[in-house]
């Protein structure tokens, strides 16, 4: 059976796209590795923007500026104005739905300022943003009878012979075998790519890139793979985040001699690389939020304190927190345009693994989940419409035969360790790849990727049972980094000068 | 330090080298250094997308918030179908949160919430869906169709939420294979890692039962029994 609309990723922009194309009136199908609750989105706890000057005035142009700023030139303005205007009517409708968000005492909904807006704007639910977001969005899913098939893996995207859309090859991971998933017209939802940071990174483990991977195997163009974004707070030796809001509610940043070196409410690319140079200097660098005190940490900060304690066990109530920068959010993703089309007929994308053009080069706090609310309806909407007044998606489903990676991989030999290589790279990159970048040092990056792809047939997989088989989809999301790892190196090398995240030093 | 993990056959000791490390962190170690075709899930690491929960020495936990201790014994989660090693099947378990239709039916323009309101279901919204609690809840041992308690959690944020105009209607669907079918045991709150209690919520669920004309079938049934010998 032909589905209209084929939703790959069931994270907040993809079960937005979900509820969007139905509205609209087509057949959908929901596609996810993991289970659509398990998405990343749910990690998100600092809240999503609208300028509803709930609690001080504020304004729609405000927010469009803020984030015009923060892009340093990189960003659409149509796309921003469009995205920013359109947020009030987003809280509005997760209202509607059900999203429990905080309120004021007279009733509104909460509100408070993240880094770089000029007022509070920020609406959150306790410290559950994103995981009541995406928690009511698949109850919506659950309401409006949409198939969700969990635990299936986007392998690669099927074209015609004109290069349009026409469904994918999917992995079922549970019994091992292939699926073809024939569709007029594609949504790739399939989040970011922090992940090729390995364990330098905030990101869930899923976020490994798959989908833009995938988009450009078909020749789909990507858009800023070099703007990735540290944020200054993660766990010396996890890379868990501390949110922003310990900093936002007074927190400091020590060293190893008890000095402050950085206004710790400056943009995150600054502050981050405030902490890296004290980190290069042989320095320790520590957030202190003692001074806030036992009560105030245990009613505003109670996961930080349950983290810090499980991962570094240190209190922070008594103690200072161990902490360093770590990559965070990808802005670069699938070039799409304001109706959320990838430049392959038919394929839409939308979320963190799309670049809408509205946070070029340094995303702002918050309008990551405005993002994946406000473009995932768009690019519902538009494949729905592409089905019914496209021509492409009426011809033939003749796809063209796909060169299957499975099929390759059975003669990979297993000599090298790909985990450990796993390792290695996300080390490489935020070392070479990272916070500051020299062209000397991209270069070597550049060649220790390429050589680990040649060198990919001699890896592989050492399980080789069909049901549930992890070690092979870990291998396959291992492929996919090495392809994204590419395109972020050349990208970063072909940006000369320092923009937003991606700063450039001599040498 | 030795753990042993239920594997499709078998449990299999491993023997690992960590200092206060968490079950996550143990697991991951064992995969990727001895054992790769060991199954299993995680996604955040920080204790909220609910992949991780199994059972250390019978009780539920999620992995990335549990410290392995020596001689811990970790097995996969009860009630649902084993896909492999501590994977499992949760495709049933989630198809009770449809069945109770844990959503906003219909929208109350009218209500504002209120600071208040926003606590009366702060705790239940905080479900991660972990499935700890449908895990541990004897009755799945003899009715495979009871809704259970995450899904009766779902069901009182809705009830208790001023937004939805039709609370009826969830109270009715929740009737059969519902909240009289729970034999308030407590299992599910003692191993919720949210802290939120289902048993309690199945009674309030109970109590707008009662209210709205609704009593218990077993009661009546054992009342009927007892005065019929
Ligand atoms: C710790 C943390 C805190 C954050 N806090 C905030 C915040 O306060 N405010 C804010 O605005 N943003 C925040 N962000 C960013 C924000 O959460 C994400 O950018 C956003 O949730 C991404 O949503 P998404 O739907 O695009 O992707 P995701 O939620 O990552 O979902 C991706 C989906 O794609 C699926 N998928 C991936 N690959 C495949 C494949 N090969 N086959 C099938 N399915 C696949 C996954 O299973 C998943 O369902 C935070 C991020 C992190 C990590
Ligand atoms: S209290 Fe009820 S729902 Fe909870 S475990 Fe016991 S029987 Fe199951
Ligand atoms: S109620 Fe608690 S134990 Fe049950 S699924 Fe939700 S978080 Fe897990
Ligand atoms: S990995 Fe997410 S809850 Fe443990």
């Amino acid at each position: 059976m032909i589905t209209d609309v084929l939703i790959i990723g069931a994270g907040g922009a993809g079960l937005t796209a979900a509820l969007a194309a139905k509205d609209a009136g087509a057949s959908v199908r929901v596609l996810t590795k993991e289970y659509p609750t398990r998405s990343q989105t749910c990690m998100a706890q600092g809240g999503m923007n609208a300028a509803l000057g709930n609690v001080s005035p504020d304004s729609v142009e405000e927010h469009i500026q803020n984030t015009l700023k923060s892009a340093h030139g990189q960003a659409n303005e149509e796309a921003v104005r469009y995205m920013c205007s359109e947020a009030p009517n987003a809280i509005e409708w997760l209202d509607e739905i059900g999203v429990c968000f905080s309120r004021t005492p007279d009733g509104k909904i909460a509100q408070r300022k993240l880094g770089g807006a000029s007022a509070p704007r920020a609406c959150y639910a306790q410290d559950y943003t994103g995981l009541k977001i995406l928690h009511t969005l698949y109850e919506r899913c659950l309401k409006e009878d949409i198939e969700i098939h969990n635990e299936r893996y986007l392998l690669d995207l099927l074209t015609k012979e004109d290069g349009s859309i026409c469904g994918a090859l999917i992995l079922n991971i549970r019994s091992g075998e292939l699926e073809h998933h024939f569709a007029k017209s594609v949504v790739l939802a399939s989040g970011g790519y922090s992940r090729i940071y390995d364990k330098y990174s905030t990101n869930s483990t899923a976020s490994t890139g798959d989908g833009i991977a995938a988009a450009a195997r078909i020749g789909a163009k990507l858009l800023g793979m070099e703007f990735v974004q540290f944020h200054p707070t993660g766990l010396k030796n996890s890379s868990i985040l501390i949110s922003e809001s310990a900093r936002g509610e007074g927190g400091y940043l020590l060293n190893s001699k008890g000095e402050r070196f950085v206004n710790e409410l400056a943009p995150r690319d600054e502050v981050s690389r405030a902490i890296n140079e004290q980190i290069l200097a042989g320095e320790e660098v520590f957030l202190d939020i003692r001074h806030l005190g036992e009560a105030f940490i245990d009613e505003n900060l109670p996961q930080e304190r349950k983290l810090a304690l499980l991962y570094e066990k240190v209190d922070p109530v008594k103690d200072l927190i161990p902490i360093k920068a770590v990559a965070h959010y990808t802005m670069g993703g699938i070039e799409v345009d304001n109706k959320s089309q990838t430049s392959v007929s038919g394929l839409f994308a939308c979320g963190e693994c799309a670049n809408h053009k509205v946070h070029g080069a340094n995303r702002l706090g918050g309008n990551s989940l405005l993002e994946i609310i406000v473009f995932g309806r768009e690019a519902g909407k538009s494949a729905a419409h592409y089905t019914f007044c496209d021509d492409k998606s009426k011809n033939e489903l003749n796809c063209k035969k796909e060169t299957n990676f499975l099929d390759k991989l059975k003669s990979f030999s297993n000599e090298i360790d790909f985990y450990e290589k796993r390792s290695y790279v996300g080390e490489l990159f935020y070392k070479k790849v990272g916070i500051i970048r020299k062209e000397s040092e991209l270069l070597e990056a550049q060649k220790e990727i390429q050589l680990l792809k040649e060198q990919l047939p001699l890896m592989g997989v050492k399980d080789t049972s069909k049901v549930y088989n992890t070690n092979l989809v870990e291998f396959i999301e291992f492929r996919n980094m090495l392809d994204v790892c590419e395109a972020v190196v050349s990208a970063a090398l072909e940006r000369k000068e320092s923009c937003g995240a991606h700063f450039v030093a001599e040498g | 330090m030795k753990i042993s993990i239920k594997r499709d056959f078998d449990f299999i000791e491993y023997n690992v080298d960590m200092q206060d490390a968490t079950l996550l962190e143990v697991i991951e170690t064992i995969k990727t250094e001895q054992d790769s075709s060991l199954a299993y899930s995680s996604g955040c690491r920080s204790s909220v997308c609910g992949s991780c929960s199994m059972r250390v020495n019978e009780k539920e936990v999620l992995a990335c918030a549990y410290k392995v201790q020596d001689g811990d014994v970790v097995e996969p989660l009860k009630n649902v179908e084993v896909i492999r090693d501590l994977v499992v099947n949760m495709d049933k378990a989630l198809a009770t949160k449809k069945r109770a239709k844990t959503w906003l039916q219909t929208y109350n323009k009218e209500a504002k919430l209120t600071h208040e309101d926003e606590k009366t279901n702060a705790l239940q919204s905080d479900c991660i869906l972990c499935g700890s609690c449908y895990s541990a809840c004897p009755v799945y041992a003899v009715n495979e169709a009871f809704l259970g308690p995450f899904a009766l959690t779902g069901v009182w944020k809705y009830v208790s939420d001023k937004r939805e105009a039709a609370p009826e209607e969830k109270i009715e669907t929740i009737q059969k294979n519902g909240v009289w079918d729970c034999t308030l045991c407590n299992e599910c709150t003692l191993v919720c890692p949210q802290n939120i209690s289902s048993k309690a919520d199945i009674e309030k669920l109970r109590m707008r039962s009662s209210m709205a004309g609704y009593s218990d079938p077993n009661f009546a049934q054992n009342f009927g029994g007892g005065l019929s010998f």
